[in-house]
């Protein structure tokens, strides 16, 4: 099995990349640190991959995407599969002051993920195989007080993922939308933390089970799904006056 | 963010600081403005409060294997990783950990911290007896390798030395190479204390040994106990298992835990085993982790929580020790929930580690408005036979107690001194027992 995984160093990505390394796949690591891209190459080879090779790269510097992919074709030979993970948790009140900021929160979580599945979809229609997951956001299902500028970013990649699905269907490419619930990680961590946070290696499995059996859309615990329902079914004259 | 020990007491008010490299960890102290007290936490299975602070910093992103060297069976790790991760590594390569405490949720780090021993100490030692390094932030930011030959006093005082020298960032360990992961067992029935220690005596070549206590019998059936001896079986399984968890979703009530439903509890324990007299190759999840198949027991405490009183007795009185001990609990009607009493047969130099010659007994008692004058009796009983409490287990030990049976004290403090001028490592425990101020 050969993986690409963007973003290698997100606490989600981390428990991925290990359970992918158990199974003895061969990967293909993006981040931006390369001290920490060191530390899980090696980790992720004691823990069984055949083989890890890493690259530092920037997000948002979409000029650069084309030839970080062709890096990876060039190691992997072929993608099997395709994760991007990177992402971060802007401060919604400085981005309703600052259009600066919203503008940077949108470029990272969604114009450069929008940027680099242009670019993979195209080897992997070459190639007419493999599956191109994204971790986006339940999020981005319905635009929350707390966090909707970050939320229109994941919904707008859910949406191109939608109709980027269909349209490669003919090419046999498959396209697998991640949708977490609240996970603690670094991302979040500044953040209070209750009874609905789940850990990433507890969603893990379930990730990497949904994306081999090709679904559509994954709810990361399963129980987002009903959440989600709830929370879209509440009428709007409601909605608008709960902070959740 | 508000933390406890494992045994749900006492709790404490903390913001966590969770760093993902070590340059970021390295940037928190450098900062010279830096100069609140912070103690490192790991899996957070110690029971009372040595992992906890106003400041407590998670390893919980040191979870990296760095290397392993397949001929001499050395693994380095980051501290973080737990040890049930490390079983799912070392096992396919026929090596399993030196030294496996009663949990798999423990961490490197924290195995280190506090020294833990296992059922095979009387053959292998304690934990930190098979680390061979260690890497260790200072209060300074600076990194240190820490081991018998580098920085020995360092060494000595870290290991053991409940976080308060420093971070552990990473750790070489020595792996033990095994025929397979499968056990054999045997279970012999003691009908007195007495006779269980003759038990100990007398199976000292097994690899393992433990015994589950009756702390509730009393009178002829006093000491009354189960001892499980095991071995690793030369025919097995060579691949680690996963097995499926309960998990207790809330804490029930305490009430639950009582002395009649404890004493029932016991009785079929103990009678089962006393029918059953088995021999048999079990696994080593169930062997070494037995409490591990219900994912939160602590939960089963109650609100309140519990206390885990662990101590030792020396070689030569313990026979005498426990007995006094176990009717000062049973005239106080008091009821441990469980009890494993456990053989040492050598100490090490390390100036904070638990373990030397003696017995050990642990016993978990739910926490309620009695229990802390009657263990304060015992901390005395335990002090005249010149015994000592185990600081993992520890949520109370007054400092006269503490600087009475630990004879190192003075030098552990010498040392923190040295690298730790600040008292930047602190925590609730550090505190109580007059370690830091």
């Amino acid at each position: 099995m050969n993986i690409l995984i963007i973003g290698a160093t997100s606490a989600i990505a981390r428990s991925i990349s290990r359970l992918y390394a158990v199974k003895n796949a061969k990967l293909f690591l993006l981040a931006r640190d390369e001290e920490r891209l060191r530390e899980s190459a090696a980790d992720l080879k004691l823990r069984g991959a055949s083989d890890v090779k890493t690259l530092n790269y920037d997000a948002e510097n979409t000029k650069k995407h084309s030839t970080i992919i062709d890096a990876a074709v060039e190691f992997l030979g072929s993608i099997d599969i395709a994760l991007i993970c990177h992402g971060n948790l802007p401060n919604q009140e400085e981005c309703q002051a600052d259009y600066r900021k919203a503008e940077d929160a949108i470029r990272v979580n969604g114009l450069s993920v929008i940027s680099l599945c242009t670019e993979i979809v195209n080897r992997l229609r070459a190639q007419r195989k493999g599956t191109l997951a994204v971790i986006t956001s339940v999020a981005g299902e319905r635009g929350r007080q707390p966090n909707f500028v970050y939320g229109a970013a994941k919904a707008m990649v859910s949406t191109y993922l939608q109709g980027l699905r269909g349209s490669l269907m003919k090419d046999n490419v498959h396209i697998v939308d991640v949708r977490p619930g609240l996970i603690d990680s670094p991302m979040t961590a500044h953040l209070k933390k209750g009874r609905l946070w789940s850990s990433p290696e507890s969603i893990a499995p379930s990730i990497i089970k949904g994306i081999g059996r090709k679904r559509h859309i994954i709810y990361a615990p399963s129980y987002w799904r009903l959440i989600m329902l709830l929370v879209c079914v509440i009428p709007e004259t409601i909605f608008k006056r709960i902070k959740i | 963010m508000k933390l406890t020990g494992w045994g749900r007491y006492p709790t404490a008010v903390a913001e966590i600081i969770e760093p993902v490299s070590r340059q970021s960890v390295q940037n928190l102290f450098r900062d010279d403005s830096c100069h609140t007290q912070i103690i490192a936490r790991g899996g957070g299975r110690s029971y009372g409060d040595s992992a906890l602070a106003d400041n407590v910093l998670s390893t919980r992103f040191f979870d990296s294997f760095i290397s392993l060297n397949s001929d001499q069976g050395a693994i380095r790790c980051g501290s973080g990783v737990q040890l049930k991760e490390l079983l799912h590594l070392v096992i396919p390569a026929g090596y399993f950990p030196p030294v496996l405490p009663g949990t798999k949720y423990v961490t490197v780090g924290g195995a280190i911290a506090g020294d833990i021993h296992g059922k095979n100490h009387h053959q292998e030692g304690s934990f930190c007896q098979h680390v061979s390094c260690l890497t260790l932030l200072l209060a300074n930011g600076e990194l240190l390798n820490c081991s018998e030959t580098e920085n020995k006093e360092l060494f000595l005082a870290t290991c053991g030395g409940m976080g308060l020298t420093g971070i552990i960032l990473d750790a070489t360990i020595i792996l033990k190479k095994v025929p397979s992961v499968s056990i054999d067992q045997k279970t012999r029935v003691a009908h007195s204390l007495g006779e269980c220690m003759d038990i100990f005596d007398s199976v000292e070549d097994s690899e393992y040994s433990v015994a589950w206590l009756d702390g509730l019998a009393r009178g002829k059936k006093k000491g009354r106990s189960l001892v499980h001896t095991g071995s690793h079986s030369i025919e097995g399984k060579g691949q680690p298992i996963s097995r499926r968890e309960l998990s207790i979703p809330f804490s029930t009530p305490a009430m639950l835990l009582n002395k009649y439903s404890l004493q029932l509890f016991n009785e079929f324990i103990y009678k089962s085993q006393v029918i059953k007299r088995e021999s048999k190759k079990v696994n080593y999840e169930s062997y070494f982790f037995p409490l591990d198949s219900i994912k939160n027991w602590n939960l089963l405490y109650g609100s309140r929580g519990f206390i885990q009183y662990q101590f030792l007795v020396p070689l030569d009185c313990s026979l005498e020790a426990i007995s006094a001990i176990l009717e000062k609990i049973a005239d106080a009607g008091k009821a441990p929930a469980l009890s494993v009493l456990k053989k040492f047969v050598k100490g090490n130099d390390n100036y904070l580690s638990f373990p030397r010659s003696g017995y050990t007994l642990a016993m978990d008692f739910k926490r309620d408005a009695a229990l802390f004058s009657l263990l304060e009796e015992i901390d005395e009983l335990v002090l005249a036979y010149e015994g000592r409490q185990y600081l993992a287990k520890d949520a109370r030990m007054s400092e006269r107690v503490f600087k009475q049976s630990y004879e190192n004290w003075e030098k552990f403090i010498a040392v923190k001194s040295k690298y730790d001028p600040n008292n930047i490592f602190a925590s609730q425990q550090s505190k109580r027992l007059g370690l830091t101020n």
